[in-house]
């Protein structure tokens, strides 16, 4: 498989922050990649770094076939940069922003590809309205939109869907798999489980740092976690009384009910039903989800960093190497 | 590689942007149109470097014919308004440290007398000098009329002791404005120092706005070149400098009846070339700067020594010759020159040259800094 971005050791500081710290990506042709990670995890940092907006301290790597470093006019040609933050001109109109990129990738027949991203975007009756005056969905769709015009064959979308209503959401991932069949590659980042659940492939950094990469199956077989889902009245006072128990490493309320994990499996299961029978809890083993791995994957680096910072240090029973799903 | 070459697509795109974003700013719009108003209103009638009617006092302990005429001597020459008369020199003082008098006039006791008995008596002129500008042209203005008045007193018998005019006297000529008008220097000059503080102030904000709006992070994402950038941004402004330079010449024309002796293309070209200089320098800063505030400040640091060294509110030659040095390397300096030379001598090209290759030589070594200093990545 060729792969649309491979790059290896990406390191950024902002002074004397080291944001990203070794970042290694491998994006095959026709993916979609999520990227998941806290705030301030440096997503948009390695973002930044892959379109040539930031240079990386050192690493190096290709996109598209060109060299990261030296050729990222060829790279910005080809691919579309959706900015976390609104960033087109509020005093434009959606047809002037439109028209705008289109001028600055030189697309032949500007007009007629103008009308047809409108006509996509369902607003052809409002062209003329100032950019600045749209809703926040409303912007976030514009800004796909133009990012896309130029028909790029690599996107890079910064939280496209923050903001964004849950059916304008479907239509959008029904569009990006719909793009990645015709062999466009995707690297997305968002916040949002289910998105996350949507993609190929995922990443997941902390701290600046890739924890996981993979799919999301081999992502969670990775953490070897077992999960059981607790539900019953006054879960809070529950969950306080359950952490201490022996075999629980994580409990996270989900709506109405509790997780509770730990990679020892017959330890928790032992602990929890003693429990559940004693408080009148309902007990059910469920599978380990995505939110539950990558919980688990912020707490162990939590506790990493509290003393050293150097992951390469970390004990081999932690679970970093194994969800390399590669 | 195609991607290298300045594409003429993509900074019509960017000029059309800025055309869009300017018209949709009214306050700009506004601005572009009131500033050389307001300026030429300012500088064309508010400030005179040859003021007139100085409130003046009179202390007079001699109520002879003489101090009468004297008094409404001065009041005829425009220079002083006598507003009152004071009993004594303590009063005097108390008026002029209060700045109701910019001049008191005191009138010795027996001053006619001795004027009579030819004892060649003085009169005592107290200025207030903490303006040293304000009471020049006035105190120039009193010996003349001193000598007038008194040989109007003594006429008749007494004329034997008039004063002798001075045996011999300088004649200024006064070449290519003959009445000594400043509005004639001031309004030219103003061409200058509005396109100044237009142009460099307004493409000052031009890239920082970007940045500040966080639209920088969209337009670096795309192809398009520094260069396209920078000359892109630059061509409204040049519209923009134009319309300005059109108002100032039409008042100075028409209100001001300033006389255009030279070609009015070449007062254009001069301008375009000047308007130029001060673009690059504006996008330099706005590189420079890291916010709309930063911009602003580089933008008066830019205007102050060009407003003081480039011979516009000082003669140029009076300066020491470092602030001449300065002043040589500032655009304005040269624009003064040459928007003088054309419009009051009626200069040709020949005698126009020595500082338009100046103005030419700084467009083109700051356009190569402000492509330098553009910021390519966020970093
Ligand atoms: N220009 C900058 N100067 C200094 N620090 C920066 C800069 N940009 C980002 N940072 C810091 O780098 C870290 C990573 O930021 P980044 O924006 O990449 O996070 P993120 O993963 O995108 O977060 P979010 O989910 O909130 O968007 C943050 O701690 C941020 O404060
Ligand atoms: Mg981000």
């Amino acid at each position: 498989m060729t792969l649309a971005i491979d790059v290896a050791g990406l390191n950024k500081h902002f002074g004397a922050r080291h944001v990203v710290k070794d970042l290694n990506l491998q994006i095959g042709r026709g993916e979609i990649f999520g990227f998941l990670g806290p705030n301030g995890s440096g997503k948009t940092t390695s973002i930044r770094m892959l379109c040539g907006l930031l240079t990386p301290d050192s690493g190096h790597g290709q996109c598209l076939g060109f060299d990261l470093l030296r050729e990222h006019r060829e790279i910005k040609r080809r691919t579309g940069y959706m900015t976390q933050k609104f960033s087109f001109w509020d005093d434009l109109s959606i047809r002037e922003n439109l028209d705008f990129f289109a001028r600055l990738y030189q697309l032949p027949q500007r007009r007629r590809q103008v009308d047809a991203a409108l006509e996509r975007l369902g607003l052809c009756s409002r062209a003329s309205q100032l950019a600045g005056t749209l809703s926040g969905g409303w912007k976030q769709r514009l800004a796909l939109a133009a990012c896309m015009l130029h028909e790029p064959e690599l996107l890079l979308l910064d939280e496209p869907t923050a903001g964004v209503d849950p059916s304008a959401r479907r239509d959008f991932w029904e569009e990006l798999h719909r793009l990645a069949a015709s062999g466009i590659s995707v690297l997305v980042s968002t916040h949002y489980m289910d998105e996350a659940e949507r993609c190929h492939k995922l990443a997941y950094i902390a701290w600046g740092q890739l924890l996981a990469q993979g799919s999301a199956a081999s992502i969670i077989a990775g953490q070897a976690l077992h999960t059981w889902q607790v539900s019953g009245a006054a879960l809070n006072r529950e969950m306080a009384r359950l952490q201490h128990l022996p075999g629980v490493e994580q409990t996270v309320i989900f709506g109405s009910a509790l997780h509770v994990s730990g990679r020892n499996e017959a330890l928790l299961s032992a602990s929890l039903q003693a429990a559940c029978a004693q408080d009148q809890l309902t007990l059910q083993r469920i599978p380990t989800g995505l939110e539950d791995v990558f919980i688990h994957l912020m707490q162990s680096i939590t506790d990493q960093t509290q003393g050293i910072t150097d992951w390469t240090q970390r004990a081999p029973d932690q679970p970093a190497e194994a969800t390399d799903g590669r | 590689m195609a991607a290298e070459r300045f594409s003429w697509t993509r900074w019509w795109a960017i000029v059309l942007k800025e055309f869009l974003q300017l018209r949709r700013d009214r306050l700009t719009f506004a601005m572009i149109i009131g500033l050389p108003i307001v300026q030429m209103a300012l500088f064309g009638y508010a400030i005179n470097t040859d003021p007139r009617n100085l409130p003046t006092y009179v202390v007079s302990g001699d109520h002879s014919e003489f101090s009468r005429r004297l008094v409404s001597a001065l009041q005829t020459s425009s220079y002083f308004r006598v507003e009152g008369t004071l009993p004594d020199a303590a009063s005097a003082d108390r008026m002029l440290r209060g700045g109701q008098a910019v001049f008191v006039l005191h009138i010795p006791p027996d001053f006619s007398r001795q004027l009579v008995r030819g004892e060649q008596p003085a009169l005592l002129l107290d200025t207030d000098a903490s303006d040293p500008l304000a009471p020049g042209m006035a105190l120039a203005a009193l010996n003349p009329i001193v000598e007038q008045v008194s040989r109007e007193t003594l006429a008749g018998p007494l004329s034997a002791l008039a004063p002798q005019p001075a045996p011999f006297s300088v004649m200024v000529h006064r070449l290519y404005n003959p009445e000594n008008n400043t509005q004639y220097n001031v309004v030219p000059g103003l061409m200058g120092v509005v396109l100044t503080l237009t142009m460099v102030m307004m493409t000052g904000l031009a890239m920082t706005r970007e940045r500040e709006r966080g639209t920088m992070e969209n337009l670096l994402a795309t192809p398009v070149r520094p260069l396209e950038v920078i000359s892109g941004k630059i061509i409204p402004y040049v519209a923009i400098g134009m319309v300005q330079s059109t108002i100032i010449l039409l008042a100075a024309h028409w209100v001001f009846h300033v006389p255009f002796v030279g070609s009015v293309l070449a007062v254009y070209l001069v301008a375009l070339l000047f308007i130029a200089a001060n673009l690059t320098v504006g996008i330099t800063l706005s590189s420079l700067a890291g916010n709309q505030l930063q911009a602003m400040q580089l933008t008066i640091f830019y205007f102050l020594p060009s407003i003081l060294l480039s011979g516009f509110m000082f003669p140029f030659r009076g300066m020491p010759g470092w602030a001449q040095v300065i002043g040589e390397v500032l655009p304005l300096t040269h624009f003064n020159r040459l928007i003088r030379g054309i419009l009051l001598k009626g200069s040709h090209w020949g005698e126009l040259w020595p500082d338009i290759w100046p103005l030419l030589l700084f467009t083109v070594l700051l356009m190569g800094l402000a492509v330098t200093f553009y910021r390519r990545t966020l970093d």
